[in-house]
């Protein structure tokens, strides 16, 4: 099941700057392909640069990610007993956690491609679900990666990615309301903080 | 050595077990993980041997092996698989994939050479992924307590159960003589293990907690394999809304209504070349 996450490398995408009124589906392709175009080329990145591969991702792909959203669907029914700065510190490390783990899995990236399968935007729709596969060469395996977004203004944003049916986002939930349940929000401020620590202090060895 | 080893393990996992209901069952609270105390110790024993044993020995794998002959032996076991998958798939009703996954073992076994190549997913035959436990799940019958089963990782009660009709089923564990039936799933155990070596790393960057996120993922994973991709999406918990989305989820699965056709029809295999969005 593990591998679901491996996948995850070509993938984290959603970005690419100013596309502005880009249909949704066109805003992943967009994004995934000139990511992956990045990847394929970057040694440094295929050996592992993690340094590297997060400075792409926050050029690329995080303009176009609503961690306000995405930290409190993780958060969930907690959220509201959040004041607004406990919100703003738990965003900023919620998304420093998912940079990490999406820049690490670009790092895993070997050869596989993305097919994006038919979409089709309803008129009025502002909530959309645009499905991609991941296809492993030769391996008979293909791996579902799914992205959820959300129009915000004339943007669309992700707030959502689902790997093989696993939400990113979500599948913290209850790690985090546990933590909130032991010991406040401060506790889960305070363990996010600690892990976005041990992961710089990895990154940094690399 | 054959028979004392995993004899062994047996015995490690059972005090393992004994520890673990002796330590209480440290529950957080969650309803779906009731034996949280258990799994927990389960959980690290899993992680011991993994590290100890399974992991270097896939590591070695990988090293020694290259890229296309170990997709080689991935494919040969994935055809065996096949026919497994197409049972489940009849089973729960789905005879346009049950013949699809027949259509699969018919082509690689026999132009793709034992399996070893997968002609049939280039052909547009998409591989399914069926087991008992889905099988279970889409009769209707719930998740039951989470647990973490020894060797195994991750299920539930009802994919235990699962398990146990997987392995009774599984061609290669029953193969005889023994001696290349052990071979085989050894080499199967390895090969799957090394195929999720760049899974552990990213599992380590995102979790903060390791055992619940692996169970939640695993859970999320279920979930969405019995509903085959679409799995009616959770309420969303907008802050707002009282009743935690992942515990207030006993959706009954809806039957599947397009039964009717129980001859296939060549033109069913045809449409399984699209992809599969429209399920």
């Amino acid at each position: 099941m593990k591998s679901l996450f491996a996948l995850i490398g070509g993938l984290l995408i959603a970005a690419t700057a100013m596309s502005q009124e880009l249909a949704p589906d066109v805003l992943v392709k967009t994004v995934t392909n000139e990511v992956l175009e990045i990847v394929r080329k970057d040694k440094d990145i295929q050996s592992g640069n993690t340094k590297k591969a997060i400075d792409l991702v926050e050029v690329k792909v995080l303009p176009h990610f609503n961690f306000a959203r995405m930290t409190q669907l993780a958060v969930a029914r907690d959220w509201r007993q959040a004041s607004p700065a406990q919100q703003k510190i738990l965003t900023d490390e919620f998304h420093t956690l998912l940079v990490r783990t999406y820049s690490k899995a670009l790092t895993e990236y070997k050869n596989q491609t993305i097919a994006f399968k038919p979409f089709t935007l309803k008129a009025g729709e502002t909530d959309v679900r645009v499905r991609t596969e991941i296809r492993q060469s030769g391996a008979g395996k293909n791996v579902e990666l799914d992205y959820w977004l959300e129009k915000s203004g004339p943007a669309w944003k992700v707030y959502d990615i689902e790997v093989g049916g696993i939400s990113l986002v979500t599948n913290y939930r209850e790690s985090f309301a546990s933590e909130v349940r032991n010991s406040g929000i401060d506790g889960l401020i305070k363990s996010l903080q600690a892990k976005n620590k041990s992961g710089e202090a990895t990154s940094v060895k690399k | 050595m054959k028979t004392t080893l995993p004899a062994r393990i047996k015995t490690v996992a059972v005090a393992i077990a004994a520890a673990g209901l002796l330590t209480g069952c440290a529950t957080s609270g969650n309803p779906k993980d009731p034996i949280e105390g258990f799994n927990r110790a389960m959980f690290a024993f899993n992680e011991g041997l993994d590290s100890a044993i399974v992991k270097p020995v896939a590591k070695g794998y990988e090293a020694v092996l290259p890229s296309p002959i170990r997709t080689g032996v991935t494919n040969f076991f994935a055809n065996i698989e096949d026919l497994f998958i197409g049972v489940n798939n009849l089973l729960q009703g789905k005879v346009p994939e049950a013949f699809s996954d027949l259509g699969r073992v018919v082509i690689n076994t026999t132009v793709g050479l034992l399996g070893v190549i997968d002609f049939a997913s280039d052909a547009g035959l998409e591989k399914h992924d069926e087991d008992f436990g889905q099988t279970f799940g889409r009769w209707g019958v719930g998740n039951g307590a989470y647990v973490v089963v020894p060797v195994f990782g991750p299920r539930t009660v009802r994919d235990t159960v699962g398990l146990v009709l997987d392995i009774a089923a599984d061609p290669v564990a029953n193969h005889n003589p023994e001696r290349t039936r052990d071979l085989a799933l050894a080499l199967r155990f390895v090969n799957d293990r090394a195929n999720l070596l760049p899974a552990d790393k990213v599992v380590e960057e995102a979790a903060l907690d390791k055992y619940s996120y692996m169970r939640d993922a695993y859970l999320q994973r279920r979930r969405n394999l019995i509903h085959d991709g679409n799995p009616p999406r959770e309420i969303e918990a907008d802050a707002g809304s009282n009743d935690h989305p992942l515990t207030a989820e006993a959706e009954a699965l809806e039957p599947r209504t397009e039964l009717a056709p129980v001859v296939p029809v060549p033109s069913m295999l045809v449409a399984r070349t699209q992809l599969p969005v429209a399920k």
